[in-house]
């Protein structure tokens, strides 16, 4: 059966059409959701995509966290349900709090827009199962916030449960221990800066993300 | 019920990174003020909260920072309350 997709959008949400014609170009079925209704419909994976959610006022993610339909995205993750958040989609489950730590101003305030080299350190993910640990990703990033922070006893946490799932091999943004993406304890919801839905094709430079959003399908 | 003026002060937690604060520390020796450090940048949010007394107003303010004005992973706040709504506050007055 064709997995559908549903991709998250919030007013400022700029990156969903391109999630969804990548989900559509590897096979799965995209389906828009809209933020202000309480329900993930008949999603069987979650995306939030990238852009500046409510403007990104006040602090990334901050507002969206309120969005009617996070309580839904919440239930559904609890439920075991494979959420993926990127680049805004990832501060937003910081923000809400299925992730942990947060994302600030990248250090020396630069916007970051480059394709970068990724090391996946799990496979042990919704967005992983296919790839292999270790493996080098080509994939762009695209953002001012990207700084991972958190605690040192949640770092730890992190280390110790194998939650670090995406490292930059040139750290670009000051990322603490170099993260690029995390998972939370169940493993069913990845958090990470990097834009996979623009690199599935050949034409777009690199088709790195494929096997990234392929695992979801 | 009484209003209340707060002034919300939200920075960096002790030990975070703090990039535009790092970026104005570098800035300052340029224009010849080699004398500055620590550095630190936050944010200053006022509102105007009608609750029965003091009390009832800084509980309030401070559950409003804990649920949205702050995130505490990375942030700390202060909160200051004055009586009596001052709409026009100095900083909105200026062009």
């Amino acid at each position: 059966m064709t997995t559908r997709v549903g991709v998250v959008t919030f007013p400022g949400t700029n990156c969903e059409q391109d999630v969804a014609w990548a989900v559509k170009v590897l096979g799965g079925e995209p389906q828009i959701l809209w933020h202000a209704d309480p329900t993930v419909g008949s999603a069987d994976v979650v995306v939030l995509a990238g852009g500046f959610a409510h403007g990104d006022y006040l602090r990334t993610g901050a507002i969206a966290r309120f969005s009617p339909v996070m309580d839904a995205v919440a239930e559904f993750a609890r439920a075991g349900g494979p959420v993926v958040g990127i680049c805004n989609g990832f501060q937003i489950l910081c923000e809400a709090g299925l992730l942990s730590g947060a994302l600030q101003k990248n250090a020396g305030l630069k916007f970051r827009c480059q394709t970068v080299d990724l090391r996946v350190e799990t496979t042990s993910t919704v967005l992983t199962r296919r790839a292999e640990t270790g493996q080098i990703l080509r994939i762009p990033i695209n953002h001012f916030e990207g700084n991972f922070v958190c605690d040192e006893g949640t770092l730890k946490g992190l280390r110790e449960n194998d939650q670090i799932v995406l490292r930059y091999v040139e750290n670009p943004n000051g990322s603490l221990d170099d993260i690029a993406g995390i998972c939370n304890e169940g493993r069913n919801v990845v958090g990470l800066m990097p834009h996979p839905e623009r690199a599935t094709e050949a034409i777009l430079g690199s088709a790195d993300g494929a096997v990234l959003l392929r695992s979801l399908l | 019920m009484s209003s209340y003026e707060a002034r919300i002060e939200v920075g960096h937690r002790p030990g975070i990174l703090d990039p535009q604060g790092g970026v104005i520390e570098r800035a300052l020796p340029a224009l010849g003020y080699g004398n500055v450090s620590h550095v630190r940048v936050g944010k200053s949010i006022r509102l105007t909260v009608e609750a029965p007394d003091e009390a009832a107003a800084r509980s309030e303010v401070e559950e409003m920072c804990r649920k949205l004005l702050a995130n505490p992973v990375i942030e700390d706040f202060s909160i200051e309350l004055f009586p009596g709504d001052t709409p026009e506050t100095p900083g909105q007055e200026q062009v």
